[in-house]
């Protein structure tokens, strides 16, 4: 079963500039999370604080006892072992090949034989599809192939918490939807604790159990989807509607005179109807359940009174029409905007 | 500014400290130093050999004109090989390994920590500074060491050869001032500098590679500093070794 993720009072600058400061979540053992934000809001900063790779100025971020903060660099490298992260572009080694790259976390950590190695790395190469190309090089390969050989090496030393740094971007939509459906049947499989950063709102609305959103130097939200989703946040509303109108513009926030000017005009045709029902994605066939599922309805149920209303009544709605996997509200039929 | 300096100048030395230590550390990277130690060797052989016949053969000639100003012929031999063992060889060498093997360690280095993959490794819990500088600091000190003595006897013939041949030199008399100045202290000191010159390569290529600042151009910049530093650091080291050898160890002659 995947490891809890406890982060404290975290904060980050770059120099004068603030990053993000005091967040505070926990990402329960073994389910998927995911932290939305618009681009430039930090969210990869956070991942790679997570992990220890930045060290923000203050607060913590506990796992299995160990401050990946403030714990001596031996605990950190330690616990590392724990983590898959999948990075943006893939961050292979350019002169190895993907079969070199997947198998040298194996090589490093462990003193397998090079058959057993073998056996492991062509498994991964297969989930991720990436068969018949083991013996390229990173460089001779596309962006979207780079990415899910990545994948497949932050996933050979089977890890208890996997990060995904935005596994959509540069794919097209189908491989998303097939990398969704690949997150959701891994998490079924291993029960590792998942974060994933995205902006993707597909992968928003199928995936997680969990989902925050990151603006304005700030933690708005994080809990259980329906909190996120039923959300009349303003910031949270604009993003998973895809809108223009709202707190968040072109240079990351807008000023207040153009909000003002916003608020006095008629609302645009973009205002969506009622939002739509989508459910989570399921393992596929002949994968066993998510362990994680009976967990999170126990968790949610106990908290549920400390969820706002429209929240606990979306929550409610889900486990009452179906045993298995909750369902969420999705942000209406996306695309059809004033473009 | 003066901070930024300092600062700088002690991540330099919590790298070397950092270095020291990972390389007790097991596993060691032995197929990388192998890697390593092959490819500085490589590119600084020929050059080596190539810049140390002219250099002795220039100090041949300088100090020969020198002593026969003096009236002191009978001493070129040992004066001009004392300063191709103890003073020109391992810069040579340093010069060699900080321009052709550090630079190249520091462009990739530099190169892989902008694509990310210093991270990548690091997140995998494996420790660049283990798996990458430890085996390459440690190849340009081996390749130093060996290569020094490589250039100090090719350095010597040269001298032998001008001092000889051109300006009619005797043998006996070059071989003989030889073995009254010279002493095997000389030669120990000129492999330490060596073994130390080729530490400081190693280490501020790895520095520099390390911590580039904002894309491929700032690689380039890093290749080009550290050599400049590297350079800077061997002149001082080197003065200050020389001062405490001349302090310490009684010449021979006196």
């Amino acid at each position: 079963m995947g490891i809890e993720v406890v982060v404290e009072g975290l904060t980050k600058s770059f120099g004068e500039q603030r990053i993000w400061q005091d967040v505070t979540l926990t990402l329960p053992a073994g389910e998927v999370s995911v932290m939305l934000g618009p681009s430039g809001t930090g969210k990869t900063v956070f991942l790679k604080s997570l992990i220890g790779l930045l060290k923000p100025e203050e607060g913590r971020v506990l796992i299995d006892g160990v401050d990946m903060v403030n714990s001596p660099e031996r605990d950190i490298y330690e616990t590392r072992k724990l983590f898959g992260l999948m990075f943006q572009d893939g961050a292979l080694f350019g002169s190895m090949s993907l079969y070199d790259n997947i198998a040298f976390p194996l090589r490093e950590h462990t003193r397998k034989k090079e058959s057993e190695i073998r056996r492991i790395v062509m498994e991964r190469i297969e989930v991720v599809g990436l068969l018949g190309a083991e013996g390229k090089l990173p460089g001779e390969i596309s962006g979207g192939m780079r990415k899910r050989a990545g994948l497949a090496r932050a996933l050979v030393l089977d890890p208890q918490i996997i990060l995904c740094d935005e596994p959509d971007s540069g794919l097209d939509p189908v491989r998303t939807a097939y990398l969704s459906q690949l997150l959701i049947d891994l998490n079924a499989r291993i029960d590792a604790t998942m974060l994933i950063v995205t902006h993707n709102l597909d992968i928003a609305a199928t995936v997680p159990d969990n989902m925050g959103m990151l603006f304005r130097r700030e933690l708005v939200t994080f809990g259980p989807r329906e909190v996120l989703l039923t959300s009349e946040e303003p910031v949270v509303a604009q993003f998973l509607g895809g809108r223009r109108e709202g707190p968040i513009g072109m240079s990351e926030e807008k000023d207040a005179a153009t909000l003002a000017a916003e608020a006095a005009a008629p609302r645009s045709a973009t205002e969506r109807g009622p939002r739509e029902i989508v459910p989570q994605l399921e393992p596929s066939p002949g994968l066993p359940e998510r362990r994680a599922v009976t967990r999170r309805r126990q968790r949610v149920m106990n908290m549920i009174d400390q969820v706002p209303p429209a929240a606990r009544s979306a929550i409610l709605r889900t486990y009452a029409t179906s045993d298995s996997a909750p369902t969420l509200p999705l942000p209406g039929t996306a695309g059809s905007g004033t473009w | 500014m003066v901070t930024g300096v300092l600062r700088r100048t002690g991540r330099l030395f919590a790298l070397a400290a950092e270095v020291g230590r990972a390389a007790f550390r097991r596993p060691f990277q032995f197929r990388e130093f192998v890697e390593q130690f092959w490819f500085v060797a490589s590119v600084t052989i020929l050059p080596a050999a190539l810049v140390s016949i002219p250099f002795g053969a220039v100090i041949a000639l300088q100090v020969g004109s020198l002593t026969r100003q003096l009236g002191a012929q009978s001493f070129t031999g040992g004066a001009s090989v004392l300063a191709v063992v103890q003073q020109a060889s391992p810069l040579i060498v340093a010069l060699l390994i900080a321009g052709a093997g550090g630079s190249a360690i520091c462009a990739d280095l530099g190169s892989r920590k902008i694509r990310e993959e210093l991270d990548a490794m690091e997140v995998m819990g494996v420790s660049p500074v283990q798996r990458l500088v430890v085996p390459r600091v440690l190849a340009t000190m081996g390749v130093a060491v060996l290569l020094n003595g490589l250039v100090s006897v090719v350095g010597t013939l040269g001298g032998y050869f001008f001092n000889v041949v051109l300006q009619n030199g005797t043998p006996g008399a070059y071989l003989s001032s030889f073995s009254a100045l010279a002493q095997l202290p000389d030669l120990y000191v000129g492999e330490l500098k060596a073994l130390v010159f080729g530490f400081i390569a190693g280490i501020v290529a790895a520095h520099r590679g390390l911590d580039p600042r904002g894309g491929p151009k700032g690689v380039g910049d890093a290749v080009n500093q550290s050599v400049v530093i590297t350079f800077l650091l061997l002149f001082f080291v080197n003065m200050v070794m020389t001062a405490g050898y001349l302090q310490i160890v009684p010449p021979k002659g006196g």
